[in-house]
């Protein structure tokens, strides 16, 4: 099972093209305020993690995600349960 | 900060739209003058984007009954199904529902999204878990969200997908809701229901297909994509809506589940809403029976969608993956799909136009739907129409 840092890193490597020019990805960047993804780029974001790890992310996760953390956060959450 | 604050990107988009001079959502059905032809905002046209795929709103039959029905029951029932809204009509419906689709039993709800809405908020809870579609209509989205269920997504008409998806579920998957639709609405693509079905056969779980586009359209008796791929056995439940090609306004839910008589009494906007008004409940009966007597009009349906979709392929438009009666035709930027369907209005062809989020991708969409109504000449002028635009697009 993969965990906080292994998701965290996994989330780092796909956002990387998003990050415009002189920010840098931390744990607390905003997918959305700071990354301007909109919804579709966030399901597809998800679609990758998905493939891969292997992984069905529910819909429900996503009101609680604002940042980087809180989706590792929720990610490693989900594997365990 | 205000409860308003969310509003304004839609407020600037209306500012945006009212200074380009066109209110895309705001158009005007002034007059009917036949189920394919109005005016509207002032500007005589074909109706190219209603979904009234039988063309049945003016059936002489259909008018008979709900007039009778107004005269002898009254112009609403003014109660829900629950206290006094269940006249013999519904119940009558019902049972003709049940027997046009050889099921046991169904149910109607006063529109189809009460009746989509529902059951994906009812079937499914807390606990329980939803495995949907992509591109699945918002009805869909809103019920599953209400019910609580963990929502998990497939990739669009992917069943090499769904089956990934349903294999990880493990145990879980005793509890699990798969929902479909059988021809979407946006794009007029089918569900690969056969391949779906086997995926479903592999690991259990029960299969709701959401058949409001494909009703009167598909398989032998016309009972939608489940009946043409030859799989009614492995859906569980199919739901629908009497506001296209049954040209009024309600929905159904039919299964064999005897379960479903139980769940009638859980669904809440079966529950706390009024049935449908008698003179629906009249059209929508005789519009079911038509469609039964008519089968030709499906052959009609499915010539007009042929030449539609040739014509407009072969100007060179980016059309939907399929033929099917929705013809959606691919417009990259907003606005230049704006202006299209501004000029396609004047040029007498009224189609949909649909922007993110309600269409599937980034791009918007000039979505055409066919009717059985329709003339091949009138068919013709749709696609002229498009030629026209186009050729004064590229003029520039
Ligand atoms: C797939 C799908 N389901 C449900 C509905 C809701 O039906 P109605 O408009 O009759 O409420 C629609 C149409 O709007 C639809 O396209």
């Amino acid at each position: 099972m993969p965990d906080y840092n292994e998701f965290l890193a996994r989330i780092f490597e796909i956002l990387k093209p998003f990050a415009k020019q002189g920010l840098i990805l931390n744990e607390e960047t905003e997918l959305v305020t700071d990354l301007g993804l909109s919804s579709l780029q966030v399901m597809e974001l998800i679609e990758r993690i998905e493939d891969h790890f292997d992984m069905s992310i529910p819909l429900n996760i996503l009101p609680d995600i604002r940042t980087v953390h809180d989706l590792a956060q929720q990610l490693e959450k989900l594997t365990r349960s | 900060m205000s409860l308003f604050d969310k509003f304004q990107p839609i407020i600037d988009i209306q500012a945006e739209l009212q200074a380009l001079g066109v209110m895309p959502f705001g158009a005007i059905t002034e007059k009917l003058l036949s189920s394919t032809e109005a005016i509207v905002d002032g500007h005589k046209v074909i109706l190219a984007g209603t979904n009234n795929y039988l063309g049945l709103t003016f059936e002489p039959e259909c008018l008979e009954a709900a007039k009778q029905a107004i005269d002898e029951l009254g112009t609403g029932t003014t109660g829900s199904r629950m206290a006094n809204g269940t006249f013999a009509g519904h119940v009558a419906l019902e049972n003709e529902l049940a027997e046009f689709f050889d099921r046991r039993h169904a149910i109607v709800f006063s529109t189809g999204y009460a009746a989509t809405m529902g059951m994906g908020s009812t079937l499914a809870g807390p606990g329980d878990v939803i495995v949907l579609d992509a591109d699945s209509h918002a009805s869909i989205y809103d019920g599953v969200r209400l019910g609580g269920a963990d929502v998990i997504r497939f990739r669009h008409n992917d069943p090499a997908d769904l089956d990934k998806r349903l294999r990880r579920l493990g145990d879980r998957i005793e509890n699990t809701l798969i929902i479909v639709e059988g021809i979407y609405s946006m794009m007029g693509d089918q569900a690969p229901l056969a391949e779906i079905a086997e995926v479903k056969r592999k690991y259990g779980g029960l299969l709701l297909v959401d058949e409001a586009h494909s009703l009167g359209m598909l398989g032998a008796h016309g009972r939608g994509v489940a009946e043409a791929a030859g799989v009614e056995d492995d859906v569980d439940f199919i739901v629908g809506t009497f506001s296209k090609s049954l040209g009024a306004i309600g929905g159904y839910c039919v299964s064999n589940h005897d379960q479903l008589n139980a769940i009638r009494f859980a669904i809440r906007s079966y529950i706390f809403t009024a049935s449908p008004s008698p003179s629906v409940i009249a059209s929508t009966r005789a519009a079911l029976r038509l469609m039964q007597e008519r089968p030709y009009l499906r052959d009609q349906l499915w010539a007009n969608a042929q030449r539609l979709y040739d014509g407009l392929q072969a100007l060179g438009l980016q059309v939907s993956p399929q033929v099917s009666p929705v013809v959606a035709v691919t417009i990259k930027d907003r606005n230049q799909a704006i202006d299209w369907w501004n000029r396609l209005l004047q040029l007498g062809a009224y189609v949909n136009l649909v922007m993110p989020p309600a269409s599937p991708g980034d791009d918007s969409l000039l979505r055409c739907s066919v009717s059985a109504a329709h003339s091949a000449e009138q068919i013709d002028r749709i696609i002229d129409a498009f030629a026209s635009v186009q050729g004064s697009a590229q003029a520039l």
